[in-house]
């Protein structure tokens, strides 16, 4: 299964350097619970980020799966701003710097 | 109940008067909980003249009431830092009376679109998505108190004290999946 191309794109610069601790994005995780329904998960990506049904069902299966999912990434406000959005809709989700 | 269906471009149902009673029910209790939260909240003389909202930096120590408000980091990992811990003490204190707020909301919706004593029940795709997050909020809440599982079985033996509960939970979890089919339908 795969990860969200931009998080990969992020990982390191063109030269090869080290990103500094300031310029590495945030990231969005949704975290795997035993109440959350595999259908309103895949809804909430949809309906939260404008994912097409192919992605949202993707990320939806990873969280399932493998346990978490990076579902976005970029400033810290607007990583913030998407957590928030999913914790109002009662999924498990925290943020991170990108490693 | 039948489930639900996209009628004339709204989600329409049928409960009978129990059904309709345990879903109000749950929801208050999910309303009161998260409303008695807001109200412990500091209330200072900064906030009032600036308009700025802040919420209690500490997260709940109830468990449902935790479960509902997560933090904004994982703490609970071994690599989590101080950093962590104060910038989650953070961003609680500025996002929870939104968040709060948010739920109580949903919750008043479901309260008044399910009638006291069943019926029929009509909604816009707004309302849909309120009882959508309302439904998800109190199966949170119960599935959490019931320490629910992912492989948890459909009846627990008779001697748990869960056994007559979970019932409740599966049946809510089955109106969930439905509104959910029906949106998404």
């Amino acid at each position: 299964m795969t990860t969200p191309a931009e998080v990969e794109q992020t990982r390191v610069d063109p030269s090869g350097a080290e990103i500094g601790e300031e310029n590495r994005p945030w990231l969005t995780v949704v975290w795997n619970d035993p109440v959350n329904l595999m259908s309103y998960v895949t809804y909430v990506f949809q309906k939260l980020f404008g994912y097409s049904k192919e992605r949202a069902t993707q990320l939806m299966l990873d969280v399932h799966h493998k346990g978490k999912a990076v579902v976005s990434s970029g400033s810290k406000e607007k990583v913030e701003g998407d957590v928030a959005k999913l914790h109002a809709a009662g999924l498990w989700a925290t943020m991170q710097r990108d490693s | 109940m039948n489930g639900w269906t996209r009628k004339n471009g709204h989600l329409v149902t049928v409960l009978d008067r129990q059904e309709a009673a345990v879903v109000r029910g749950l929801v208050s209790q999910v309303q009161d909980m998260l409303q008695a939260r807001a109200e412990e909240a500091p209330r200072d003389e900064l906030a009032q003249l600036t308009g700025i909202r802040t919420g209690p930096a500490n997260a709940p120590d109830d468990p449902i009431l935790g479960r509902l408000l997560p933090d904004f980091h994982r703490l609970d990992h071994d690599d989590a830092t101080a950093e962590d811990e104060n910038s989650a003490r953070a961003l609680r204190s500025l996002h929870e009376p939104e968040l709060v707020e948010m739920k109580t909301g949903v919750a008043g919706v479901v309260l008044r679109t399910c009638p006291p004593r069943g019926g029929s029940i009509v909604l816009d795709d707004e309302q849909a998505q309120a009882w959508l997050s309302a439904l998800n909020d109190v199966r949170l809440a119960l599935g959490t108190a019931l320490e629910v599982t992912e492989d948890m079985p459909d009846e627990l033996p008779d001697e748990d004290p869960r056994a007559a509960h979970l019932g409740v939970y599966h049946w809510l979890t089955w109106v969930q999946e439905s509104l959910v089919q029906a949106v998404m339908g």
